[in-house]
């Protein structure tokens, strides 16, 4: 029984540990409606970003895809989707495409409400209140962590987080995963220098290949702009750290995934497919990778950090679990989990791992992180059209 | 009484090297795995130091894998760093 956590029943089998309301912008020009909209709201969160006009291709179907996720994210009880009218990713699509989860949807659109802004905010206020009021009424009940996602990030990562947080996250996922459940391992780019290891977990050679293609790919294609990734890693600051060669930083980076097998590597925002590790493609800046972890259906997130980070998501509370005594000291009120006793303590991995375990329970039954107390509610979205760049550039 | 802290932490029994937990200074002195093993130098906090003899082209392991390769002989209880160890990784794609 003791495995079990409280959860929301969401349909399609799907499972929350919060039970928030989200005001999503499709547009960037509306981003301070849906913010006075989430104001109002009892446990609402507004989603807004920079995007959701002229963009096109890769960059477009990102930017649909991570919204879409975020609305459907078992955390969030029901959407509305706020538009402007005239941009090319529409309110409308984006609310279509989050009532495939059957959950509350609403959209509406700047242009089409008499009374300009002040009249829409007015608008959702009114729905949002509505529904925040239908999702009180639900209540937690018993689920197994067969219906967890886990997000594994790392950010402000110091020499030290390869040999402290990061291998108690591992043992962590492993645990999940063990309990039938799901985590995802983000950012590629700090994979590189350990695709062997990588493909050695994979599944099949299908996916081994996929690995390997993945980012062979991206080193080529980063090579053609004159940009040589493999090169730039470890940063000088990692170097003073104790650090010394790109294997030495990703091996650290990628002890976060534990020792599962790899099922399978996901596109950005893109959901897993099944149970067990999945690798995400992304290129390893925070909240970008936090976002797509989101985006995926992870209902919560585990970050490491070493210098200290305070970044959080509004959809999905984020653990901080450091291993640097310093930062654990002068950041204490946004470090959920202190890892640094292996280092002033002599406690082991497995203990400080069974301190996280007890946090991400806690969490997942409703306790607040540092960084949902705090308010950070990041969003960012991955764009990935180099066109620009290259038209610049030539 | 204080708890006693560890100094160094070694990731994995394959390791050909130890990580400092804290700055350990010169001519300090371990026994790890029936060795004794003399600090040559200051080794900060998060830097490594070498647990045997390791020959110039030798690989070097921390986790259990192959961390890079050594550009000179480092003996044991001496500071593993970039003057001294070179990626592996990199060495290998470049042919």
């Amino acid at each position: 029984m003791s495995e079990e956590f409280l959860g929301y029943q969401r349909a399609k089998g799907k499972v929350g540990i919060r039970n928030k309301i989200a005001i999503i912008s499709s547009v960037v020009c509306v981003n301070h409606i849906a913010e006075k909209i989430a104001y109002e709201i009892e446990n609402c969160v507004a989603i807004t970003h920079p995007l959701g006009c002229g963009q096109f291709g890769p960059d477009f179907s990102y930017t649909l895809r991570t919204l879409v996720g975020l609305g459907t994210n078992p955390n969030i009880y029901g959407v509305i989707v706020v538009g402007l009218g005239c941009e090319n990713l529409t309110s409308k699509l984006i609310a279509k495409n989050v009532k495939r989860s059957k959950k509350p949807v609403e959209f509406f659109n700047m242009q089409d409400v008499r009374g300009g802004s002040k009249a829409t905010v007015e608008k959702g206020i009114k729905i949002g209140k509505m529904m925040a009021n239908e999702a009180k009424e639900l209540k937690r009940e018993p689920f197994d962590y067969s219906n967890l996602i886990l997000g594994l990030e790392c950010g402000g990562s110091d020499s030290i987080s390869g040999i402290t947080a990061n291998p108690a996250v591992g043992l962590i996922s492993d645990k999940i995963i063990e309990l039938g459940g799901t985590s995802i391992l983000p950012e590629f780019t700090e994979w590189i220098g350990t695709e062997h290891l990588l493909i050695r977990r994979a599944v099949n050679e299908n996916i081994a290949n996929k690995i390997h293609s993945t980012l062979n790919n991206f080193l080529e294609s980063t090579m053609k702009l004159g940009i040589d990734f493999r090169g730039i890693q470890p940063t000088p600051g990692n170097i003073e750290g104790g650090l010394t060669t790109i294997e030495e930083k990703s091996l650290g980076t990628i002890a976060k995934a534990g020792k599962a097998p790899i099922n399978g590597i996901l596109d950005y925002s893109d959901s897993p497919k099944g149970k067990g590790l999945w690798l995400m493609i992304e290129p390893g800046l925070d909240v970008e990778s936090m976002t797509g972890l989101a985006a995926a259906g992870a209902q919560a997130i585990i970050m490491t950090t070493g210098r200290g980070s305070p970044c959080g998501n509004p959809v999905v509370p984020v653990i901080k679990i450091c291993g640097n005594p310093k930062t654990c000291e002068w950041m204490a009120n946004n470090i959920d989990v202190d890892a640094s006793k292996i280092i002033t303590e002599n406690k082991r991995v497995e203990e400080i791992a069974e301190i996280l375990w007890q946090k991400l329970k806690r969490i997942c039954n409703g306790e607040k992180t540092y960084a949902e107390i705090l308010g950070f509610e990041d969003i960012a979205i991955w764009r990935c059209t180099a066109a620009p760049f290259q038209i610049f550039h030539s | 009484m204080g708890i006693k802290k560890k100094k160094f932490v070694i990731m994995n029994s394959k390791d050909s090297c130890a990580t400092a937990l804290e700055n350990i200074p010169k001519q300090s002195q371990f026994k790890i795995n029936d060795k004794i093993i003399i600090i040559n130098q200051e080794i900060q906090m998060g830097h490594k130091f070498a647990l045997d003899d390791i020959k110039e082209g030798d690989l070097i392991k921390k986790y259990g894998e192959v961390i890079g390769i050594a550009t000179k002989n480092i003996k044991r209880g001496h500071w593993i760093h970039t003057h001294n160890i070179k990626s592996h990784y990199l060495e290998a794609i470049d042919k």
